[in-house]
């Protein structure tokens, strides 16, 4: 019987099998960061113990990082702790750090990827659960505990059962304005967030398949609000093109026995996936959250669900604690509701087509009164390609503020956040209570919902800017 | 790790579904980086409310958390455990968890038992209406007892022993050093490094 990707790759790294025993399975990247690492980190110095494999972990500061003054002293005491205790175990152990400062420093997900370090048949780790966005290569990627971080710095492995394997077939053409983020919302909104549990996702399809690395990237990116254990897309041309070249991509002879490896990487087509799932691209709008997990969507055109419509009692529950969290009412269009702010960036959305993509419906266009729109390129190297293009530019004159790289209001840890009763459009992955500040209430939407967003004041798409504009056109 | 064998406690029925991680233990306490201190962070935010359960007088020190389905999901941040930890529980009953936060827990000697919605329904009803009712969660039978109620629950053999005997992941890993060089040395040499080896 043939195998799927996912088995495939997982195959390829079982160090040892027993009877009995979870798989002890090998990994080939390990990305940390500050806030999931320095419990690991004295885990280690605690039982006397080096890292097995320097040459396999990287380091990136990004959950606590400010977006402004970042030439000052951090102001918050105790996220500028963590930034330090994550400086010193990085010296004390020898693992290369880019901290806040240096060219290669932004959020873990984007910075492994741009430097070519994330390949397809890899094992990829990292103490943050969007560790799935990886998966766009074609490699295993996942999100891992601090306990499990300590195992993978001390041993280079973990112990875990196989998943199982579904596959989620999206076929047909994404109508215009129906982006990557759009798709994945829908998807969620599908199976649920517990639909994926216990699975390694597989995406794939004709739609899949057309979509960039980066569109491909959001998509696996936000497997996890599915449940899943991980997401995959199998590597084509496509990603054999975003990665030549790279810092960390093979080169000569090695580059054409990756590419030979790489060209198997795909799921047989005799393969048995556990489940599937089949969506018609030709059916999705643009997709929007009304609730508080990232399962609680639907299209922009419609309106506020009634709790009462849902059968199951427990999701019907759910539905009027969000409603009632969301300060929403059953019934209310969705295009009605207005904003007070609007973030892009994050691991989901905050790479260089995600700004462009935004940038392309703000030229010409401002910001609607009352609104702030921050924008927080996902890593240095995104800010510096945005400044070359001249989108910062772009972004600025909008009213739209431009900011250094980060985390940011994903997650609120550094002062980037709502207050509370505050509404967000957010290009990022997570609309939990208080996600982005205590009391905020976050909706997920797309970089180009987002700026059609900031400029009417609204949830809005492209297609609602009726408006004449001139643009100085985007570089 | 603390061994698991069993544990006999009050309840707390925590009657809401997709409990994110975000709810357990808020961002702005991941700055922290110990292991302990967190038991004030716990459900922070809902805690607010003084008619929030555990708020209530009769749940002080109760130890066997019993939730809704989807416990766990959203970040992998393990200061979620911890802070159930910290706060006195030993047991989370619910019918889904998330893989990560069920992984973490494991790892912590913190136990996740899945048990269907119906028993965790009978649970909720048994433990709102009686606070003082007590929940035996039995690793070694593999089985929750309550008043009333017996229902088995499932694990795997080998994620029990470790719990039963508060095995150390590290150690037993390494025992293998021998296959993990092994493999090492057959790893492709297009495999990327982060630094020059």
């Amino acid at each position: 019987m043939g195998r799927t990707l996912a088995e495939k790759v997982w195959d390829d790294h079982v160090v040892r099998r027993a009877e009995g025993e979870p798989d002890l399975l090998f990994i080939d990247l390990h990305l940390l960061h500050e806030v999931t690492s320095p419990q690991a980190f004295d885990g280690l110095r605690q039982a006397g113990r080096p890292v097995r494999r320097l040459d396999l972990t990287i380091a990136t500061e990004d959950h606590n990082t400010p977006t402004l003054d970042i030439d000052k002293p951090i102001a918050d005491p105790v996220s500028r702790a963590q930034l330090e205790t994550l400086r010193k175990n990085c010296a004390d152990f020898g693992v290369r750090l880019h901290p806040l400062g240096d060219v290669e420093q932004g959020v873990v997900h984007v910075v492994g990827p741009q430097l070519g370090l994330t390949q397809p048949g890899t094992t990829v780790v990292c103490g943050d659960s969007h560790t799935s966005t990886h998966g766009a290569f074609g490699a295993l990627a996942f999100g891992i505990g601090t306990s499990q971080v300590e195992h993978v710095l001390a041993t280079q492995t973990l112990p875990l059962a196989r998943p199982k394997t579904m596959a989620i077939t999206v076929e047909g053409e994404l109508p215009d304005e129906v982006t990557a983020k759009d798709l994945i919302l829908a998807i969620i909104a599908r199976i649920g967030t517990g639909g994926g549990q216990g699975y390694i996702l597989e995406y794939r399809g004709s739609a899949i398949e057309k979509l960039s690395m980066e569109a491909r990237m959001t998509i696996c990116n936000m497997s996890i609000e599915a449940g899943a254990r991980a997401g995959m897309i199998a590597p084509d041309a496509t990603t054999f093109d975003y990665l030549k070249g790279r810092d960390h991509a093979p080169e000569g002879e090695d580059w054409d026995a990756a590419v030979a490896y790489w060209n198997t990487l795909r799921s047989d087509d005799d393969a048995v996936f556990d489940a599937e799932v089949v969506i018609d691209a030709a059916e999705l709008a643009p997709f929007v959250t009304w609730g508080t997990n990232p399962g609680q969507g639907a299209p922009l055109s419609a309106n506020v669900p009634d709790p009462a419509s849902y059968e199951d009692a427990s999701e019907r529950h759910a539905a009027e604690k969000a409603l009632e969290y969301m300060g929403l009412t059953a019934g209310q269009a969705l295009r009605d509701i207005s904003v007070d702010t609007v973030f892009v960036g994050s691991c989901t959305n905050g790479r260089i087509e995600d700004l462009r993509n935004a940038a392309s419906i703000l030229d010409g266009r401002k910001v609607a009164d009352g609104v702030r729109m921050l924008v927080v390129p996902g890593s240095v190297r995104v800010a510096l390609q945005a400044v070359s293009e001249g989108l910062d530019k772009v972004f600025t004159e909008a009213g739209a503020e431009w900011r250094h790289a980060g985390c940011s209001m994903c997650l609120g840890m550094n002062p980037d956040q709502l207050a509370p009763g505050e509404r967000s459009a957010s290009t990022s992955n997570r609309n939990f209570e208080g996600r982005q500040g205590k009391g905020g209430r976050t909706h997920l939407v797309s970089p180009q919902v987002a700026a059609a967003t900031a400029v009417l004041g609204h949830l809005a798409s492209p297609a609602d800017l009726s408006d004449a504009r001139t643009p100085a056109g985007v570089r | 790790m603390e061994a698991f064998t069993t544990h006999t406690g009050r309840a707390v029925p925590l009657r809401r579904s997709n409990v994110d991680t975000d709810q357990i233990i808020p961002a702005h306490w991941l700055k922290k980086v110990t292991r302990d201190g967190f038991e004030d962070g716990l459900f922070e935010a809902w805690r607010k409310d003084e008619n929030f359960v555990l708020n209530r007088p009769e749940r002080q020190g109760a130890s066997v958390l019993v939730a809704g389905p989807d416990f766990g999901t959203g970040s992998s941040r393990e200061h979620a455990v911890w802070a159930l930890q910290n706060f006195g529980f030993k047991a989370v009953v619910s019918s889904r968890f998330a893989d990560i936060f069920r992984g973490n827990s494991l790892k912590n000697g913190l136990l996740t038992v899945v048990l269907e919605q119906k028993v965790v329904d009978a649970l909720w009803e048994l433990t709102e209406a009686d606070p003082t009712a007590e929940v035996t969660v039995d690793l070694e039978a593999r089985q929750v007892r309550a008043e009333g109620i017996t229902a088995d629950f499932e694990l795997d053999e080998n994620a029990r022993w470790r719990l039963l005997n508060g095995l150390d992941d590290i150690s037993l890993t390494l025992q293998n050093e021998a296959d993990i060089a092994a493999y090492e040395a057959s790893r492709p040499a297009f495999k990327p490094r982060t630094i020059a080896a």
